[in-house]
């Protein structure tokens, strides 16, 4: 036989502050049944009801004192900073794509929406994307690409959300789109000491190659 | 000029009754409802802390989105009519139709003014019993006028039923039977909620009650009349099938009658919804809130402060108007506050509450009025 038995109510409250009662991180809140006389004749409570109403839709009326809407268009809320927006391609000190098309971030994607094609630089050890584009349409907005990423090429901070668009081609997002939202990365390429932040470099605008 | 015109009219009853019945229904009653489709999705929206419609605009004017009841018009009347195969074609047709005529023609008996007194509409009206020629602001006076309303307004069961039984769809047949047993339930209580306003004021002639309610408020219905105004705004609410007794068709989640209509044919039912709450606030300005009477003004005027008669006319016409729109506002307030009543509570409050006090109401009004008048 079990020795537990329900709380009383005084022992619920005498061990929380909480206003409905609850005792720990999960109880119930006992509702008893209208029983009153007032409550069960309904009118009282009804006019009661519509005073509150009335109250709400008076103060809305004419000062919008309760209301919570924000008309969109013309009123945005600001993002919260660590926000995952449409995705950019950071620069390196000289304004070309930082990336080194290490196919990193098509592997780790779950929704295989990126889409990497690498060339060769020239520089025998370092490669670079002919084609990087990303599906937004398939993005599940995950972030892992930005995790995986070891050069700090891909961000997700732009603060900008996808865009709506009429054909499903149009979301996607070539290398030229995201270069566009890329700035310099406070990263220095190959790695320097802790006195980086004062020796940031001077930011370029892409430009990107006619 | 006016003079003539007006005399004219006076002489000329069925030419009067055709331009009041246009300047009621088609000047007041059908802007007014096309009005609140806008106006119940604003107040509920202002009621809940949101804003709700106001994007709707030709050009630059908006007005709040009061244009939304056109764009809402013109979506109905060009969406596509969906007519589903079986269905009882002649009936299905009928069915909007005999939902929207009745609550259109009850219109005929209320009165919205005073008798115009033609020939002294510039000059002060002492009694109104004196004049030669009048029009009355009512477009049919009927002896039986109130009986005339109870027998139009449960023919709109029909339309419901109708809608229900031709639509070959067995849940649309569920929610006209709901529909019929709540109105048939809710008539009983309706009519008998109302004789003992018909004993105080000793007539069933929607006219003869504003005129006997007078310009002094503790001589209103609601006063003279308390219970009969609970039990009958009650009833009446559930005779428009509107929440919180909406159990025919709750829009968001019930499927109700006319679930197989489309396009204008569902837009009339739901404009037949509207101008039942118009119709309802119609009724009860009528009966217990002394129609087109203002506290105080008389026939001539505030007391010693005379007024022409014109001018007492449109302000008693303008009262009323502002009266329908006050009742219009509580309706959709207590549409949007009140939960849904169960069919076992709505029926128990139908039979088992409202009807013995509305009978309680009778006995009780019928022996005061019988005491007062000394048992004759």
């Amino acid at each position: 036989m079990s020795t537990h038995h329900a709380p009383s109510h005084s022992e619920a409250s005498s061990q929380s502050s909480d206003p409905v009662g609850r005792k720990g991180k999960i109880g119930v809140r006992v509702v008893g049944r209208p029983d009153s006389l007032e409550q069960r004749v309904y009118l009282p409570e009804v006019i009661r009801g519509l005073g509150v109403t009335a109250k709400h839709f008076f103060a809305n009326l004419f000062s919008r004192k309760y209301t919570v809407t924000v008309e969109y268009p013309e009123q945005k809320l600001k993002y919260p900073e660590r926000n995952r927006g449409l995705h950019r391609l950071m620069l390196r000190d000289d304004g070309h794509v930082r990336c080194v098309a290490c196919m990193l971030c098509p592997t780790v994607c779950p929704a295989h929406c990126i889409t990497i094609v690498p060339e060769e630089t020239g520089n025998k050890s370092e490669k670079r994307p002919r084609i990087f584009e990303i599906d937004e349409l398939r993005c599940v907005v995950c972030g892992l690409c930005v995790e995986a990423c070891p050069c700090d090429a891909i961000r997700m901070d732009s603060g900008v959300h996808a865009p709506a668009v009429d054909y499903r081609g149009d979301a996607i997002q070539t290398k030229i789109d995201m270069l566009k939202r890329g700035t310099q990365s406070v990263a220095t390429q190959g790695g320097v000491g802790a006195d980086w932040r004062e020796k940031q470099p001077t930011v370029k605008q892409y430009d990107p190659p006619k | 000029m006016t003079d003539s015109i007006l005399m004219f009219l006076a002489e000329h009853t069925a030419v009067a009754a055709l331009l009041k019945l246009v300047l009621l229904v088609l000047g007041f009653v059908m802007p007014l409802a096309s009005l609140s489709t806008w106006a119940e999705r604003r107040q509920s929206a202002m009621m809940q802390d949101r804003l709700g419609p106001n994007r709707a605009s030709i050009g630059p004017v908006k007005l709040w989105g009061i244009l939304h009841f056109v764009a809402d018009a013109i979506k109905m009347m060009f969406k596509e009519d969906v007519v589903p195969a079986k269905v009882d074609r002649f009936l299905f047709a009928l069915a909007p139709v005999m939902a929207i005529a009745p609550v259109l023609i009850t219109f005929a008996v209320i009165p919205f003014g005073p008798d115009l007194c033609v020939g002294q509409v510039m000059s002060v009206v002492t009694d109104p019993a004196m004049c030669k020629a009048t029009i009355p602001l009512q477009v049919a006076r009927m002896d039986v006028g109130m009986l005339f309303y109870f027998a139009l307004a449960s023919l709109a069961v029909y339309g419901t039923t109708l809608a229900g039984w031709a639509s070959y769809n067995k849940w649309s047949l569920l929610g006209g039977l709901r529909a019929s047993s709540q109105m048939m339930s809710y008539e009983v209580c309706m009519g008998l909620s109302l004789m003992g306003v018909f004993l105080v004021y000793g007539s069933l002639e929607p006219n003869a009650i504003v005129a006997a309610q007078g310009s002094s408020i503790l001589n209103w219905g609601i006063f003279t009349q308390p219970l009969a105004f609970i039990l009958f705004f009650t009833a009446a609410i559930a005779e428009t099938k509107r929440a919180p007794f909406d159990l025919p068709e709750g829009e968001p989640e019930l499927i109700g009658y006319f679930v197989e209509y489309s396009g204008m044919r569902f837009g009339i039912f739901f404009l037949a919804e509207f101008i039942e709450t118009i119709f309802l606030a119609a009724v009860v300005t009528t009966v217990f809130l002394g129609g087109w009477q203002i506290p105080g003004l008389d026939s001539s005027g505030f007391g010693s402060f005379h007024l022409p008669h014109l001018v007492v006319v449109l302000l008693q016409v303008v009262v009323w108007s502002l009266k329908i729109l006050f009742l219009c506002w509580l309706q959709l307030l207590i549409r949007w506050t009140l939960p849904r009543f169960r069919p076992d509570q709505l029926m128990r409050l139908g039979w088992k509450q409202l009807l013995p006090l509305s009978l309680l109401n009778i006995i009780v009004t019928a022996a005061v009025v019988l005491w007062r008048s000394g048992g004759k």
